[in-house]
């Protein structure tokens, strides 16, 4: 007869990137007891190589309730900043002075413009909150940059904005901890199993913790780990590459899509989208193009000296859009996985931390389980 | 801060940091002749105005960061020296465009 063992946590979380941490710093905060284990230094980390964009316009053509999750996320995010930096005394550097789509050509712009239009509909009633900017338009809003003669306009979301994504990983940690959770590095998962009360046993190599609830965010290695609980999820490495230069003095006061600078002075300057599985590795041609593309957007660009150049590997769906599922088979058992881990952090942090809570996730949510795919293969 | 253990085997050269005259040999580094000045840094910090200095002396840290003829952020440690140079202490961070 086996006796029943006290478990570790009432929740455990696998993943310490910015979407477990943000769930679990949303458990501990509700006075869950949360326990998360991260894995090795050199695992994919995509939250260690994102631009920090807080982003919404543009977003969700196709799925409405991504869009709103994203709008939620956006509502949330001062109060869950300015709480998150009081707890932690860690300056999240948020700002959301709004952010910008450059368009080279008029068609372009023109596309542009019917995308935003399309999404507008297909939220309903929800209030205008962009608008497309000629050249004087652009200069109003950063009249310190001198745009490069092709640039026709751009598309103003009045919402967007930017945070220091290395503070706000940084700072879910500390909150974890603060809130009285518990995180453990090197703590690869090797398997995930029910144990006999209804929770789970999570072997982690010498050791085995246990919880009524497990919630895997483990990125690209979510893959395998949802396998073991019964959730077979689509998802695949898509590599993103920026350039990073010296700092310079202050000239951008909100983020363009592919050029911002961060409040030291930083500029990063990106992002590809390239399918060349688990590759981490730099290339001369994402070099030459993400440049190319800078300049001819800001041409002045071309006087600032690049000092890093990294690469990144997003966790895709099919869809592009996140999976939040619990899993039939293992009840208790969730996975959340996307690659907007900045943008729905403030999201993460309540709508999904209370789902786990509560233990099941709310209708609302049912829109992100991955039989979307299953469906799209039939039709 | 530093001293040179040799006495310079060819001609001297003559750069210029801050207005103020400095002997260097030639095929030596920026940053170190800066090193052997009694105010041995090259720039501050944007993000907290403090001093920096050279650090690593081979290109990767970018603590060494000065004007150099004209240009801002110029790695001293990378830069060889040459005769009238003119090297300046960079306070503030570099301007892009106009």
């Amino acid at each position: 007869m086996q006796e029943r063992t006290a478990n570790n946590a009432d929740v455990i979380v696998i993943g310490a990137g910015l979407v477990g941490s943000a769930i679990a710093y949303g458990l501990a905060r509700r006075n869950v007891r949360v326990l998360v284990l991260d894995g090795a230094d050199r695992d994919f980390r995509a939250s260690n190589g994102n631009g920090g964009l807080v982003w919404l316009h543009g977003k969700g053509l196709g799925m409405p309730a991504y869009q709103r999750l994203t709008r939620s996320s956006l509502d949330l995010w001062p109060d869950f900043s300015a709480e998150l930096a009081e707890l932690t005394a860690i300056d999240l550097q948020y700002e959301h002075n709004g952010g910008l789509v450059l368009c080279l050509g008029e068609p372009e712009f023109e596309q542009r413009r019917s995308t935003l239009l399309r999404l507008q509909s297909q939220l309903g009633a929800a209030e205008r909150d962009w608008e497309m900017l000629d050249r004087d338009g652009i200069a109003k809003v950063l009249p310190r940059v001198q745009l490069g003669p092709d640039v026709t306009g751009a598309s103003f979301g009045h919402r967007d904005g930017q945070t220091n994504p290395f503070h706000l990983l940084k700072a879910l940690h500390a909150g974890i901890l603060r809130n009285g959770g518990m995180l453990r590095g090197g703590s690869l998962v090797r398997s995930i199993r029910s144990d006999r009360q209804g929770g789970f046993a999570v072997d982690i190599g010498f050791e085995r913790v246990s919880s009524a609830r497990i919630v895997i965010a483990a990125g690209l290695g979510s893959k395998t780990l949802a396998a073991q609980i019964g959730l077979d999820i689509p998802i695949r490495p898509e590599r993103g590459q920026v350039l990073v230069t010296e700092r310079v003095e202050p000239f951008l006061p909100l983020p363009i899509l592919g050029v911002s600078q961060t409040q030291q002075g930083t500029l990063v300057i990106g992002v590809t989208n390239e399918e060349v599985g688990f590759d981490t590795s730099t290339t001369c041609a994402a070099a030459a193009a993400l440049s190319a593309n800078a300049l001819r957007w800001i041409p002045a660009l071309s006087e600032v000296r690049v000092v890093r150049q990294w690469a990144a590997l997003r966790i895709m769906t099919p869809d592009g859009y996140p999976i939040y599922a619990e899993s039939q088979s293992h009840p208790g058992a969730f996975v959340a996985v996307c690659h907007s881990g900045v943008t729905l952090a403030a999201a993460h942090a309540t709508v999904i931390a209370e789902a786990v809570a509560a233990g099941r996730l709310s209708v609302f949510l049912e829109a992100f389980h991955h039989r979307r795919f299953d469906v799209s293969k039939a039709a | 801060m530093f001293r040179k253990l040799h006495e310079p085997v060819s001609a001297v050269l003559t750069i210029n940091i801050d207005g103020v005259p400095a002997a260097a040999d030639p095929h030596e580094s920026v940053a170190a002749v800066i090193l052997r000045e009694a105010e041995p840094w090259t720039r501050l910090t944007p993000v907290t105005g403090s001093k920096r200095a050279p650090y690593c002396m081979m290109g990767v840290c970018f603590e060494c960061l000065a004007q150099v003829d004209g240009v801002a952020s110029v790695q001293t440690c990378l830069e060889p020296v040459s005769d009238g140079m003119r090297v300046a202490r960079q306070i503030t961070p570099r301007r892009i465009g106009k």
